[in-house]
């Protein structure tokens, strides 16, 4: 129990507990967005973020030709490479969300399988693709080059706040109320609540049901991109084993705000990462999944449906 | 699709046969079961790694695990993630009390046999009254506790785990040792036949009764007088004691266990095999269990690719039969179904 640690570094770690929150945040989404609408958990999403970050890397070395050697870029170029990079890493993970749902889900869906059936198809995909990752890898990690010089923008209460991190949580904000907004003001919003109250229904009612299952995966994997693209902003490298890790988090969190609840997952990811950025200090590093699990399970005693309870609408059927 | 309607016709035949003939097929079965380690052929060696090592680990460990995980998760709809833990309670019980006291194997055994039990109880208690997809992250949860804890805690080997774990004493003049695997897979055989003899009992009985009615339904397995909670702590507390027998038992060939060999993917890889299988029929697991233990070594020469060609063998197979290679009886996927049209209505 080391009080002192977090006392003096209370408001840093607060700070890095939302920066790391809003990744997890970003994760998160993909799980609760297709437990919404399928009601089932996403194996494979974990790889989803994983391929976020590789893309990215792709990205910015090969795309926009910038190595490890390379200078920090200033202005106009570095803006450039980060937007593109990120644009990459999200529609790289969004396809991949896209492949996920018809190679593991739609068949099994459309036959009618039971929910495990499904899990271990998903499993198996998961499998897959840390496999493939780690064969053309050879199960090395990979550096991601600084594209940004790293300083410190100002200082909050001994706190010395980074100008990547304060990227990280604005633009993550921007994107979760984005997809907020998507969600609960367009029309294929309206058709993912809909499919998410009732499927039968919703597709009586005229709505595309494959259309808005393959476009819930996909909004899922476009922000498992983005978080995959900050993630390497801030940590700076990535294996073939980042996903497991990461998604582990990520659905701990989804859970822990309530499931299937868009403000719900955030709301536990920025939970999620305070608490273990707070028990990483109490009681070392080592120690902080188990305390996470362990608040997890006090919460969902006594609230078994998460803080925000449940579901996009209501509870499950 | 149908392999063949192989297991429809083998049902009608296994009906028709009287009690004598019957008798006869599963002692025959028994004992060719048994005699596996002398069979050392072409068509069923493992390349790559000993036979009969594979035999023992991770064949009949995978198919003892997997009748323990079937109990939780195909007999009472319980999904749990997290079942490595057990296995390795019993892995770690065998490890200390083989190092620091001088208990005699089969005593650890029951006592491996106790301590997950007991973790069961504790893991059980709080978390049986969540549901479905809480229950699954909270048990994936506690696995990782287990493996964490283990290797945080020096005083039981840190992340190096524990070596110089002794062998059991000799049986019927069988002496057990690390380069003879023969003796360690009869003694889980003989484990695996009474597991499956006690699972079969109980599924006829008011036990097996209880956790078919949960499955299916709890709210109304509760109205009709089912104590569920009752029947869910016995589901989970059973499948550990079975995990924590094979748990003492690995350990015991391995001679030194580490944090690392209980990892989440071992729980995903047991639970792989009961859905793989065909989830909630004993035999169907049984056969889930042998060929994804079997698949891996077998595939061997592939090296690298083995675990590539796993996972693509899992999709492929769950898109083929989504109900595994030997699904739970008829009637019941019939009433599954109806309950779905019933809830899109």
């Amino acid at each position: 129990m080391d009080f002192a640690l977090l006392r003096d570094a209370f408001w840093s770690l607060t700070f890095d507990g939302i920066a790391l929150g809003a990744i997890y945040g970003l994760i998160a989404l993909g799980y609760t967005l297709v437990y919404g609408v399928l009601r089932l958990i996403n194996f494979a999403h974990s790889e989803v973020f994983m391929i976020g970050t590789f893309a990215s890397l792709v990205a910015t070395t090969t795309v926009m030709g910038f190595s490890v050697e390379n200078d920090p870029l200033t202005g106009g170029s570095m803006i450039l490479t980060m937007v593109v990079s990120l644009i990459i890493a999200m529609i790289a993970s969004g396809l991949t969300a896209v492949l996920v749902e018809l190679v593991a889900y739609r068949r099994l869906r459309n036959r009618g399988a039971t929910k495990l059936a499904t899990l271990i198809s998903a499993i198996g995909v998961s499998i897959t693709l840390v496999e493939l990752f780690n064969l053309l890898t050879d199960a090395l990690p990979r550096e991601y080059p600084r594209v940004m010089e790293k300083s410190f923008l100002f200082s909050f209460w001994g706190a010395d706040v980074r100008n990547d991190k304060v990227i990280i949580i604005i633009a993550a904000g921007l994107m979760m109320i984005i997809l907020d907004t998507f969600i609960n003001r367009t029309r294929f919003g309206k058709g993912i609540r809909a499919v998410s109250m009732d499927e039968g229904t919703a597709a009586l009612m005229g709505v595309n049901i494959n259309r808005i299952i393959t476009l819930t995966f996909l909004m899922g994997g476009l922000m498992a991109g983005a978080a995959g693209y900050f993630y390497m902003l801030t940590y700076e490298n990535t294996s073939f084993k980042v996903g497991f890790v990461l998604g582990l988090s990520a659905f701990t969190a989804a859970v822990l705000g309530g499931i299937g609840n868009i403000r719900g997952a955030l709301l536990g990811a920025f939970a999620l990462g305070l608490i273990e950025n707070y028990s990483g200090a109490l009681f070392g590093v080592a120690w902080k999944s188990v305390i996470t699990f362990t608040l997890l399970v006090l919460v969902l005693l006594f609230k078994p449906t998460g803080i925000l309870g449940e579901s996009i609408q209501q509870a499950r059927v | 699709m149908k392999i063949l309607g192989l297991r429809e016709s083998f049902a009608r035949w296994w009906i028709r046969q009287n009690r004598v003939s019957k008798t006869i097929f599963q002692t025959l079965l028994i004992l060719v079961t048994f005699a596996l380690p002398f069979l050392e052929n072409p068509v069923l060696d493992t390349p790559g790694s000993s036979y009969q090592a594979v035999l023992f680990y991770p064949i009949s460990v995978f198919v003892l695990l997997s009748i323990g995980l079937n109990i939780v998760v195909g007999k009472s709809g319980l999904l749990d993630l997290g079942y490595v833990a057990f296995f390795a309670i019993g892995a770690y019980t065998m490890a200390i009390l083989g190092t620091e006291t001088n208990l005699n194997f089969y005593l650890i055994l029951i006592l491996g046999m106790a301590f997950a039990m007991i973790s069961g109880v504790i893991l059980g208690a709080p978390t049986l009254r969540l549901r479905g997809d809480y229950l699954a992250i909270v048990t994936l949860g506690f696995g990782e506790i287990v493996r964490i804890v283990a290797v945080n805690i020096d005083a039981i080997g840190g992340p190096r785990g524990i070596a110089g774990i002794p062998t059991p004493p000799p049986l019927f003049g069988n002496e057990f040792s690390i380069i003879d695997p023969k003796p360690y897979y009869w003694v889980l055989c003989v484990l695996i036949l009474i597991a499956i003899l006690a699972v079969r009992r109980w599924a006829v009985r008011r036990p097996g009764r209880a956790w078919d009615a949960i499955r299916q339904d709890d709210d109304v397995a509760q109205l009709m007088g089912v104590n569920t909670f009752k029947y869910k702590i016995w589901a989970f507390v059973l499948g550990a004691a079975v995990a924590g027998a094979g748990g003492v038992i690995y350990a015991s060939q391995v001679l030194s266990i580490a944090p690392e060999q209980f990892s989440y993917n071992v729980s995903i890889l047991v639970l792989a095999c009961v859905v793989f299988g065909g989830i909630g029929n004993l035999w169907g697991v049984i056969l889930g269990g042998f060929l994804l233990a079997y698949i891996p070594e077998r595939i061997r020469f592939l090296s690298e690719y083995r675990v590539l060609v796993f996972g693509l063998t899992l999709v492929i197979m769950m898109n083929l039969r989504p109900d595994g290679l030997v699904p739970r009886k008829k009637w019941e996927k019939d009433l599954l179904l109806a309950e779905k049209e019933k809830g899109q209505r």
